[in-house]
């Protein structure tokens, strides 16, 4: 009874007012010996709809801020409220809910099960949140159709290309409706125009209000930003907002929502 | 607080029907590698229910052979002491005892029989042999058997005929003979009218028995009215004391048996002792149970290497799969939904396993119950157990690699 009012509370459009990301003296030592300071002192706040980047190199402490960021470790230090919620001592069981319902996340090398469809890649997506599965079908479709792979729907992954495959990645990232879409590294494993086609599904993401934020040391990817965070030695040492329109998508590319 | 907390944000869920669709899929991407892994299990647990079903359908068969002779066999046994100082004889059965006997309700045919001591005996087909030449039988047993003891014995005969109660009561001098020692005899069909001599003594041989039901020593023997027998060579002695052998109907041994001591001596019933046939079932029991406990620890030995077999496979499965770990942690599933699907997985490999194993088993019982024309029995419950039996291993086997799966590092998993 008490879960399904917490469902509607989690799966109402929370108020734009509230920031999607906001830590305060966030900092995640790994314990030693020696101990590894690898974030520290990071105060963030990410409002809905932006399109942040974050670089750095290697060792910088951007994958510690991705784990963090996808509640899949925990602060060792300071405070951190996704969506409103503080998560900082939020039960594994609490976490992992609100990572499969307000993260979308895309990773480098894609992974999608090589023996399932497109689309039951996406519907995988759904196997862990509420989603009823009469519904999952058609959200799959509408999420596939959103990231212009709606005529690939059954292939099987392995006869897709490198930016195919990312979008449908993307696809699995977005069907559930999350609130921030969380990539790393998503343009690693294409070529130049498979990249420029999914930062153009990233841009026209974002253009219809969901916040993205995107890890790469891949300085063009960073240039889609508006806002770009540098990281060095486990701190934010630059804060730029370009406030730069992103590129115009393509108008094939734009598929309607 | 806390409470409000987690009213806002619910639980990551993971229902039934979502756990078991994306298991079997796990399982159907690498078919040949399952079928593989369920190998050990089938074996395990077929080997299981096969020796379960062939000992019960092979002791059923036992049971059914043994039972209508032990039903219809009574042997009484005399427990009395030799009567006077310097005698050794033992003769507690009264002369009409087959009469007396087959008066009861149940006896087909009943009679007295005991084996004749004879000391420094010749047997022999002419009468003038010397003790220990070629021509001498003197070590053939010779049995005095009444004319009802013959009958209770079943004999199947070769050649001639059985001597009857006229023989008896007149002691006529006849003797029958038992397959074996007719042929050491050399005497193979009576039309010469053959004559064995013992001590001395004529006997004409009226017939020749090649089988019999009850009392098998018979057949190795020559076998005489025990009237003929007690005239010639005295009364049964104490070491070989002499016996009642009852061919009662199906079913009436245990009553004929309580009741023929008081039938033969109403004075004194306790100087006999009545026994049907002990049970053979107790004997092949333990014979059985050996070779069953054999059989099924070799089950076992099976079912754990097929649990080897399981557990590696599913560790290496997890370790090829931890970027799929990682993927599903990322959308939403908490270890312990990582754990249920590994144990799901494995469980699934266990009871396939099982099932086939089983089946291949009821297959086996029928198909060796069938050849050999006998009734399959198997107890269904062994059946029906032995799919649990490889669940349980599967998940058993599943343990250690859905602790490794649950253990992953999600991103780590991710990046590699």
């Amino acid at each position: 009874m008490r879960l399904r009012a917490a469902q509607r509370l989690a799966d109402a459009t929370p108020a734009t007012d509230v920031p999607v990301i906001r830590m305060r003296g966030a900092g995640r030592t790994y314990p030693g010996p020696p101990p590894v300071r690898a974030l520290h002192d990071v105060d963030l706040v990410v409002e809905a709809g932006e399109y942040v980047a974050v670089t750095g190199p290697s060792g910088a402490g951007k994958s510690t801020l991705l784990n963090l960021l996808g509640l899949l470790d925990r602060l060792s230090e300071g405070t951190f409220e996704l969506d409103g919620i503080d998560v900082s001592d939020l039960p594994e069981g609490g976490r992992s809910a609100l990572r499969g319902a307000r993260i979308g996340f895309v990773f480098q090398s894609f992974h999608l099960l090589p023996h399932r469809t497109a689309a039951e890649n996406v519907m995988l997506a759904q196997v862990y949140s509420h989603r009823p599965h009469a519904s999952r079908a058609g959200a799959a479709t509408a999420a596939l159709t959103r990231v212009g792979m709606a005529h690939r729907m059954h292939a099987l992954p392995t006869t897709l290309s490198g930016g195919e495959r990312q979008r449908v990645a993307v696809a699995r990232a977005v069907v559930n409706m999350p609130r921030l879409l969380l990539c790393d590294e998503p343009t690693g494993n294409l070529d130049s125009a498979a990249t420029g086609a999914v930062l153009d599904l990233m841009s026209s993401l974002n253009r219809l209000g969901l916040t993205v934020i995107v890890i790469t040391h891949n300085p063009s990817v960073a240039a889609r930003a508006r806002r770009v965070i540098s990281i060095l030695d486990g701190r934010i040492v630059t804060d730029n907002r370009t406030g730069r329109q992103t590129e115009p998508a393509s108008a094939g590319q734009e598929a309607p929502c | 607080m806390l409470g409000r907390r987690w009213a806002v944000t619910g639980q990551s869920r993971y229902c039934l029907r979502d756990l078991v669709a994306e298991s079997l899929a796990g399982l159907a991407q690498r078919p040949g590698r399952s079928v593989l892994t369920m190998l050990g299990t089938v074996l395990g647990t077929g080997a299981f229910v096969a020796v379960l079903g062939l000992a019960a359908t092979a002791n059923g068969q036992i049971g059914k052979q043994f039972s209508t002779l032990a039903a219809t066999t009574v042997t009484v046994n005399d427990t009395g002491q030799p009567q006077g100082l310097n005698s050794t004889a033992v003769d507690d059965f009264p002369a009409d005892s087959d009469v007396r006997a087959g008066r009861l309700h149940g006896v087909v045919a009943a009679g007295v029989w005991w084996q004749v001591q004879l000391q420094d005996s010749v047997i022999s087909t002419s009468p003038d042999t010397i003790a220990g030449s070629a021509d001498d039988n003197g070590a053939l047993p010779v049995f005095a058997a009444s004319p009802g003891a013959l009958r209770a014995a079943q004999p199947s005969l070769g050649v001639g005929e059985l001597y009857g109660s006229f023989d008896a009561q007149n002691t006529e001098p006849v003797v029958v003979l038992g397959a074996t020692a007719a042929s050491q005899l050399g005497i193979t069909n009576l039309t010469a009218q053959p004559v064995v001599f013992i001590n001395g003594l004529p006997f004409t041989v009226v017939g020749i028995i090649h089988g019999v039901q009850r009392l098998p020593q018979l057949l190795g023997g020559l076998i005489m009215p025990s009237t003929v027998a007690e005239q010639d060579f005295g009364p049964p002695q104490a070491n070989y004391p002499p016996q009642m052998v009852i061919w009662t109907r199906i079913g009436a041994a245990d009553q004929v048996a309580a009741e023929v001591p008081y039938a033969l001596r109403p004075d004194d019933p306790q100087v006999l002792q009545a026994d049907a046939p002990p049970d053979k079932w107790d004997l092949q029991g333990s014979v059985d149970a050996a070779l069953e406990d054999l059989f099924l620890s070799l089950a076992g030995l099976s079912l754990l290497i097929g649990a080897v077999g399981i557990a590696n496979t599913t560790l290496i499965a997890v370790l090829e799969r931890t970027g799929e770990i990682g993927l599903r942690r990322s959308l939403g599933a908490r270890p312990r939904h990582i754990t249920a699907q590994v144990l799901c997985e494995s469980g699934a490999l266990g009871l396939v396993g099982g099932l086939i194993g089983a089946s291949l088993a009821v297959w086996i019982v029928i198909a060796v119950a069938l050849t050999k024309q006998w009734t399959a029995i198997l107890d269904p419950r062994a059946a029906l157990l032995a799919p649990a039996v490889g669940a349980g291993t599967g998940l058993l086997a599943g343990l250690y690699p859905a602790l490794r799966a649950s253990r992953i590092e999600p991103l780590e998993a991710l990046r590699s």
